[in-house]
């Protein structure tokens, strides 16, 4: 078992190619690790153990008889639960879906698979995909594998969580907000949030659907390359979705990117950071000058993080980003009403509307309701204008900063999150604590930008430390080849937990 | 009964919501067909499951663009999709795609037709595409069933500015916009099958003691008739006249606002819903899932080439150049395909005149029977031309024209052959038809006594006598020369 877990995705893959190890004992190896560390963790809301190991039969038969079996031949995937698949259940962690069996594969899924990968089982997350902790998740909350008194991150907690743990080779996530890239930082992984338009939302549970988009949770770059390369391109099942052709992102991975400039925004390195992830972030920015790079002071100033005299941190990307995101919520989630299907109240009702009422308030957990109400109210006549029509116009005024910004430099530098993992329970009292996790990641988001997290190290407590690398809209490429020289130069790749080595 | 002393001006605007006839719904690929069994015609995209999106059918959108350019319309050269939401349960999303503050087409303008070729012009404000809810079936004691196919079927919405004053004006409008639509090919507007629906708002301004009352404004919802918009429009006027009259200080708008008000079929009344006040907030906002729509020059222009003659000028036309009265031209334009088989024949050298007769006798009727078009019942311009041609030419009488008419209508062919197959032809052989005239003369003596008495009964009983000898010849034989053989076989002179 030791053996197969110290293999990156990529390196498992090509053992399942060359016939050193067959699909079935890669899922078999998947499961035992499941068996043995699943329960600290709690990463999984559904493991698919019987379908994958057919899938994995399958995979090796084809190789056996000598048929390409794909670029992601038989290796072991885990998908957050808010990407409907035709088999299991796909619940986005909430009371309402808790049975809900979608009749169609998301677009993404079903290119991993038509890859040959493999789903493992369905990932744990916060409801709905809002939250920071996965603490929201309708039925319990995930661990930290690196300490399990402390939250993965979220929403694609329970990704990072896999990943991290190796209980799958790599993961699915989303990311409306932050919630591939910080849990990432959290659970010392890769993540990548692509362009918005990069990879087809079809099939994904929409939360802010103007801000959501798909990606890649992987134990390193070339993992998230070779998952990235899967997934992309346009899809006649969503509009939003470019028809771009996709490379292969693997084959210039290696190359380091000459005269690379490496923008670091000054607005993010504000007291509201913690020093010790301040430093970690300027000795990356180190190591890319010892590469060769220039090191460029850019501005982005709508994106700006202030911090008043008693401590107390505001953001004007955190304001828009929670008007946009709650806006759309709140008119996506008005589907969920008990009528069509999912949860439907047991008690007696009077009415189409006490039916509503009372399937909505059983079937929500309490921050998906603080998030239908703020966004209703924000779109409310009246209101509209100053809040929902504003925050468009901020979101237009962040965005117009990046493209000022990549005038100067081909990426940014920047944390993933102010604080390493925190406490289970440190913050869910206080709503807008947690909404502050997303202040340098929901800016890439409301901009439609691309933006890379990976591991820059332990923290003196020896909690992983994230990096992110933010790019123009389609430099999925750039950001993925200046995300491996970091990890050549600096030697932090393929972060393991504790629990891992056991 | 309205006073005359109040001089009462009826205000109307119109909704009009028609279903265009797209083979697919407006955003997924399923089947856009009334009729067929519940839920049959649904799939995850128009049923609202989670993760799934809309698709753009751009083939709704021209359509759209078609009606807004006949109507007169700036056409959009930018336009999005927005949601309006409201919960119901024949509505999955409990949001509708719609169009809020960019609309295809705006400020555009339809002549209602009036009297005998004069007209109203009726402003449109606006017109938006949007998908059609489902519906809610009641047709069990303890549950209410809701049929979805119907959801997501493309619908478009046309407003027009309150310039209707008269139940005439309304009619008449609402008579043309369901002719431009079919005449353009948007939409087959059943309205048996909900493919147009009419939302009338109605109130009064009464000159009253020199000012001008103004009635609550009622709107109601969701009409299926021409019959329904009329008695509605009637009822309406006559209730707010007399809720006026029994309160002149209170029933006013600037009072009570606006209200619903829905139809009852059965009573042929309309009946209070609810106050204005009421309405939903729709919270609009952009459809994050969709992508904006650009309408550029080209697919503009492609679509106005696209439209061609509109009913009104074609009906001018056939007045002014084939010389047709109002009735003839007007009966002609119901529909493009009719219009366009009478210019086909003309076309290919027949004489308009004749060519309409064939279509509005035969024509009209087999049309009439089968409840279809002239158009539909299968002539081809060719064999119109055709027969049109033999009876300028004499080839054929009018009588006769009419059995090959119904004969190419139902097996098709050539009206030459067939009249020459069916000996149908016109006879000029003054032998054959003296043996009709003479056998007809020998079996109506009492006929013959009426016509050779003169006086009132002689008229009618020569015209009997004429209608047994082309009875006789099957239609084949040449009326002048049947009636001067008649006058000179019964003694009567030749000329009237």
């Amino acid at each position: 078992m030791n053996d197969l877990s110290n293999l990156s995705a990529l390196e498992l893959r090509d053992a399942i190619a060359g016939g050193t190890v067959s699909a079935v004992r890669a899922v078999d190896a998947y499961l035992e690790a499941i068996a043995r560390r699943e329960p600290a963790v709690g990463a999984y809301n559904e493991v698919l153990a019987e379908r994958a190991m057919e899938q994995a039969a399958a995979i090796d038969r084809k190789r056996q008889s000598g048929r390409p079996i794909g670029p992601l031949g038989g290796l072991p995937l885990a998908i957050k639960d808010n990407l409907c698949t035709s088999y299991g259940r796909t619940t986005c962690a909430s009371k309402m879906l808790a049975n809900f069996q979608a009749p169609y594969t998301a677009t993404a899924v079903a290119r991993l698979e038509a890859a040959g990968a493999i789903v493992l089982g369905k990932t744990n997350m916060d409801e709905f995909a809002m939250g920071s902790s996965t603490e929201n998740s309708g039925f319990r909350p995930t661990a930290n594998p690196w300490d399990a008194s402390r939250v993965p991150g979220g929403s694609s907690g329970g990704s990072a969580a896999a990943v991290s743990a190796r209980l799958c080779a790599a993961a699915l996530g989303s990311d409306t907000g932050g919630s591939i890239r910080q849990p990432a930082a959290f659970c010392g992984v890769v993540g990548m949030k692509p362009t918005y338009g990069r990879v087809s939302r079809f099939g994904l549970v929409a939360y802010g659907s103007s801000l959501d988009q798909i990606g890649p949770v992987t134990q390193n770059v070339a993992d998230c390359a070779l998952l990235l390369g899967a997934i992309a391109g346009g899809d006649p099942a969503d509009s939003t979705c470019l028809d771009r052709p996709v490379g292969d992102y693997l084959i210039e991975l290696e190359k380091p990117i000459e005269h690379l400039r490496v923008g670091l925004p000054r607005e993010f390195f504000s007291q509201a950071l913690d020093a010790e992830i301040a430093s970690s972030i300027r000795l990356a920015a180190e190591v890319y000058q010892s590469l060769g790079a220039t090191i460029v002071d850019v501005s982005l100033p709508h994106s700006r993080i202030d911090v008043d005299g008693e401590g107390k941190v505001s953001s004007y990307a955190v304001a828009c980003y929670y008007i946009v995101a709650m806006a759309e919520a709140s008119s996506n989630l008005a589907r969920y009403d008990g009528v069509h299907y999912g949860h439907r109240t047991a008690r007696d009702v009077e009415d189409i509307v006490d039916l509503y009422c009372k399937t909505r308030e059983e079937g929500f957990g309490s921050e998906v309701k603080r998030r239908i109400l703020l966004g209703t109210y924000a779109l409310s006549s009246g209101y509209y204008d100053a809040y929902y029509l504003k925050a468009l116009r901020v979101r237009r005024l962040i965005k117009n900063d990046f493209d000022a910004a990549f005038g100067h430099c081909d990426l940014l530098l920047c944390p993933v999150a102010p604080t390493t993992a925190f406490r289970l329970g440190e913050k869910t009292a206080d709503p807008l604590t947690m909404y502050l996790e997303d202040i340098y990641t929901i800016s890439v988001n409301l901009a439609g930008l691309p933006g890379l997290s990976l591991p820059a190290g332990l923290s003196k407590t020896g909690l992983p430390i994230g990096m992110q690398l933010i790019g123009p809209v389609f430099s999925e490429d750039r950001l993925l080849r200046a995300g491996r020289m970091y990890e050549k130069a600096s030697g932090v790749s393929g972060l393991r937990p504790e629990m891992t080595k056991k | 009964m309205i006073d005359a002393a109040d001089n009462v001006t009826p205000v109307i605007g119109l909704e009009i919501h028609v279903e265009l006839a797209t083979a697919t719904k407006m955003f997924c690929r399923c089947r856009n067909h009334f009729g067929d069994p519940p839920n049959t015609n649904v799939c995850p995209v128009c049923i609202g499951m989670p993760g799934v999106l809309p698709v753009m059918n751009a083939k709704a959108v021209e359509l759209a663009l078609k009606v807004g350019t006949a109507l007169n319309c700036t056409v959009a050269e930018f336009t999005k999709w927005d949601r309006k939401g409201y919960y119901y349960p024949d509505l999955p999303k409990n949001y509708q795609i719609s169009q809020y503050d960019l609309p295809l087409s705006l400020n555009g303008w339809l002549e209602a037709p009036l009297a005998e070729g004069a007209v109203k012009k009726i402003r449109i404000r606006r017109a938006h595409l949007e998908e059609d809810a489902g519906k809610n079936v009641h047709d069990h004691p303890a549950h209410t069933g809701v049929d979805l196919n119907r959801a997501g079927v493309p619908l478009l919405e046309i407003v027009t500015e309150p310039d209707m004053n008269a139940v005439e004006e309304v009619m008449s409008l609402a008579r043309a916009m369901h002719r431009l639509v079919r005449w353009l090919g948007a939409s087959e507007a059943n309205m048996q099958m909900g493919q147009m629906r009419f939302e009338p708002n109605i109130n009064l301004h009464i000159a009253h003691g020199g000012a001008i009352h103004k009635t609550p404004i009622v709107e109601v919802k969701n009409l299926n008739s021409f019959r329904a918009l009329e008695r509605t429009v009637e009822y309406e006027i006559h209730r707010q006249y007399e809720a006026w009259q029994a309160d002149p200080d209170g029933f006013r708008l600037e009072k009570m606002g606006k209200q619903n008000r829905g139809y009852d079929d059965a009573r042929e009344q309309t009946v209070f819903q609810r106050e204005k006040e009421e309405a939903h907030d729709y919270r609009y906002f952009p459809d994050p899932d969709l992508v904006g729509v650009v309408v550029d020059r080209p697919w503009r222009e492609r679509i106005r080439a696209g439209i061609g003659e509109l009913p009104l000028a074609r009906r001018g036309r056939y007045m002014d150049g084939y010389k047709l009265t109002f009735k003839e031209a007007d009966a002609l334009t119901q529909d493009a395909a009719t219009g366009d088989l009478l210019d086909s024949a003309v076309a290919a050298g027949a004489d308009a005149k004749r060519c309409v007769n064939l279509l509005l006798g035969r024509g009209a009727a087999i049309a009439n029977e089968r409840g279809c078009s002239i158009a539909q019942i299968g002539i081809t311009p060719a064999a119109l031309a055709e027969l049109a041609g033999m009876l300028s030419g004499g080839t054929i009488n009018a009588t006769a024209a009419a059995k090959v008419f119904d004969t190419v209508v139902l097996e098709s062919g050539s009206p030459m052959v067939i009249a020459r197959e069916q000996g149908l032809l016109a006879v000029r052989d003054g032998g054959a038809i003296e043996a009709w005239v003479d056998t007809a003369i020998a079996a109506n003596p009492q006929a013959v006594a009426d016509v050779q008495a003169g006086g009132k009964q002689q008229k009618k009983a020569f015209g009997f006598l004429m209608g047994q000898v082309m009875q006789l010849s099957r239609g084949t034989a040449e009326p002048g020369e049947v009636q001067r053989l008649l006058r000179s076989k019964l003694g009567i002179p030749v000329t009237d």
